[in-house]
């Protein structure tokens, strides 16, 4: 689960490590009161969405006091597109105001996953701000699980990206601080890019990006509170709901399937014969028919999608009843929806018996590529 | 002859007497398996599928002397369940649970005696065709042959096992490495006990998006694997930054790329199927042709 910038500074700064003075706004109004008690004579006024590069698309400006309010109500309740956002942009329903930082140079730090090393790791360069994407790779400091991490390694990491004087010191307090809060909440990913380093050797987190392991959630109730369900696909957010695996894509062809190989496999399937999944679904390997029929359902609901492919290998789940559950569904159908099914495994040609007995409309075959091109095909036609 | 297990492997469950441990030990014993008891904490002394069931690991290696324990525990208690089979002695665990958090994973890494296997978790398990199930797979669909098969992704395992069976190799052991980051066994143990099998002609290994597993098992095979390997990889598709079922599926930044590993594999002379369809014949040609 991903956190917006100002909470995940409100996290940093509550484990001690510096942030710009900033305030959260939610209205033009609250901006002006806002900017002024800033101080100074400029803000820096950031809108809130769950993607980066929003400078280049206009969503980070630097302004007079003065202009804030006004930059502030033409960012909010629209949507930013950046180059990381989908095509149609992700609402701004939150913009953070701050004050500028004289920085004499701007570093990287994030605290991930090693998933080679199985362990955390910390990644730092001396280049930070927009050019560690293009920049040299960072410097990589493995992080003993059983020991945990201290500051002296962080002040050898400031020494091999280059650090001098009091901001060694400052580097070694501020990794294991961020070493500290990704341990507590459970974070696959703490990010501050950049570290703004002053003309007096402070550092502090110029931005933020945080994302927390969403199997660790039943034990970070703070974190779930944090949750904003309007940065994902409306769709996501109601399969979601329903505890089904689900992501939206931009496609029309619904893809229902168990296991999340071959969902992914099945997506790229349709790709190979000439169309777009409309969204990844899985129902898990050992489904049953309702969560076959639930899952129908959300497909269904989605206007994009011209047709279903169902590709089902039943394992330990017998496929007569994986039949009987799609049965159910597509009787509730409210428009013409054609439907391909693919099952094979366990009592197969019983449930492709009774996909045709129970009166299905659609295709069923036992061939995984005829399945995905005749999808493509019945798209086309409806 | 197969990898790790055969018919003789007797085998324990942690969560024994659970709906899915039930489930599934049921269908292990209709298998042949060697299914010689359980652990439940609270229900010691009591039997189960008419086999006895004990309060702890300790005690049920004590009485039983397993090779392998089946973890079938909910994921907030699934890193104790490995420490505790792990601190009992046990050589191979088997872990099935899903959505283990990340942190609990890093601390059985780095903890894990450096004889004890681990497979999974979130995997179906392991099995040697027509002699041991140990796991959630559909037994039917194995049978008995030259085909080895490892995987990240269960229900695809199943595809590259029914295509096996279909083309009349069959598999010796095909073994399910699990879809998170944070993992037991990995492609490359599995390679190295293939290569090692004298039963095992061919490998099939199946990928996915994220992570760099798939590109380090390339560097593997080219050094060490004379067998043919045929490979898939999922995720040609996928969106970046998505975490696409699996929590070890996404790709991050430009790594994790199902391109970079298709081409890493073939660099090193892998038959790389575009279609999951084709593993079965992809093996087959490779196993006519002379090596």
């Amino acid at each position: 689960m991903r956190l917006h910038e100002y909470q995940a500074k409100a996290l940093l700064a509550a484990w001690g490590i510096a942030t710009p003075r900033g305030v959260v706004v939610r209205s033009p109004d609250e901006a002006a009161a806002a900017a002024a008690g800033l101080g100074g004579t400029e803000c820096v006024v950031k809108a809130q969405i769950h993607a980066g590069a929003r400078g280049q698309a206009g969503g980070v400006r630097v302004v007079p006091h003065a202009q804030a309010p006004e930059v502030a109500r033409a960012l909010l309740g629209t949507r930013l597109v950046t180059r990381q956002t989908p095509p149609g942009g992700l609402p701004v329903d939150v913009v953070l105001l701050e004050a500028p930082v004289a920085a004499v140079r701007e570093l990287y730090l994030a605290c991930t996953l090693d998933r080679r090393g199985g362990t955390r790791v910390l990644l730092a360069s001396g280049a930070g701000g927009m050019g560690i994407e293009e920049g040299a790779a960072p410097q990589a400091w493995p992080i003993d699980t059983v020991r945990g991490f201290s500051a002296y390694e962080g002040r050898a990491l400031a020494k091999a990206i280059g650090l001098n004087g009091r901001a060694v010191a400052a580097f070694g307090e501020l990794t294991a601080r961020l070493v500290d809060l990704a341990l507590d909440k459970d974070a696959l990913l703490v990010e501050i890019n950049p570290v703004l380093v002053t003309a007096d050797g402070e550092l502090i987190a110029g931005d933020a990006k945080m994302e927390i392991d969403d199997n660790a959630l039943f034990r970070q109730p703070t974190i779930e509170a944090l949750r904003d369900s309007r940065q994902g696909d409306p769709r996501d957010e109601e399969a979601r709901m329903r505890g089904v695996q689900y992501i939206a894509l931009e496609g029309d062809i619904g893809c229902l399937v168990n296991g999340a190989g071959l969902a992914m496999a099945t997506m790229d399937l349709i790709a190979a014969a000439g169309g777009r999944p409309a969204n990844f679904l899985d129902v898990g390997g050992g489904t049953t028919a309702q969560k076959v029929a639930e899952a129908l359902d959300v497909i269904a609901g989605d206007r994009r999608v011209k047709a279903v492919l169902v590709n089902i290998f039943g394992g330990i789940v017998r496929c007569d009843l994986i039949a009987e559950g799609l049965l159910v569904a597509a009787r509730r159908f409210e428009r013409r929806l054609p439907i391909v099914v693919r099952l094979v495994g366990t009592r197969a040609q019983e449930g492709r018996l009774a996909l045709a007995s129970g009166g299905l409309e659609g295709d069923v075959t036992d061939s995984l590529e005829e399945a995905a091109q005749l999808a493509v095909r019945r798209a086309r036609a409806s | 002859m197969s990898v790790l297990i055969d018919k003789d492997t007797r085998v324990i469950c942690q969560g024994f007497t659970g709906k899915q441990g039930t489930f599934h030990c049921e269908q292990a014993i209709a298998y042949g398996t060697q299914i010689v008891g359980g652990v439940t904490p609270g229900k010691g002394g009591g039997r189960h599928l008419d086999r006895p069931v004990f309060d702890t690991v300790a005690e049920a290696v004590a009485a039983l002397r397993p090779d392998a324990s089946v973890i079938y525990v909910p994921a907030v208690a699934a890193a104790d369940a490995i420490f505790e089979a792990a601190a009992a002695g046990i050589g191979l665990i088997v872990c099935i649970t899903e959505g283990i958090p990340v942190a609990d994973m890093l601390r059985v890494k780095a903890c894990l005696p450096a004889h004890t296997r681990l497979i999974g978790p979130n995997c179906p398990g392991i099995i040697t065709s027509g002699a041991c199930k140990i796991g959630i797979m559909p037994g039917a669909i194995h049978r008995p042959g030259v085909v080895g098969i490892v995987s990240r992704s269960g229900t695809l395992t199943y595809e590259a096992v029914a295509q096996t069976t279909a083309a009349g190799l069959g598999q010796t052991t095909c073994i399910g490495i699990g879809g998170d980051p944070v993992h037991g066994l990995g492609f490359i143990d599995c390679l190295a006990l293939f290569e090692a099998d004298p039963a095992t002609q061919g490998i099939v290994l199946v990928g996915e998006i994220g992570g760099t597993e798939e590109e380090a098992a390339a560097a593997y095979i080219r050094e060490h694997v004379r067998k043919p390997v045929v490979a898939y990889v999922a995720g040609m598709t996928a969106p970046p930054g998505r975490r696409m079922g699996h929590a070890g599926a996404v790709i991050a930044g430009a790594q994790g790329t199902a391109r970079a590993k298709k081409e890493a594999l073939m660099a090193a002379g892998v038959t790389v199927v575009d279609s999951p369809a084709r593993m079965g014949e992809a093996m087959a040609s490779r196993l006519a042709r002379p090596c």
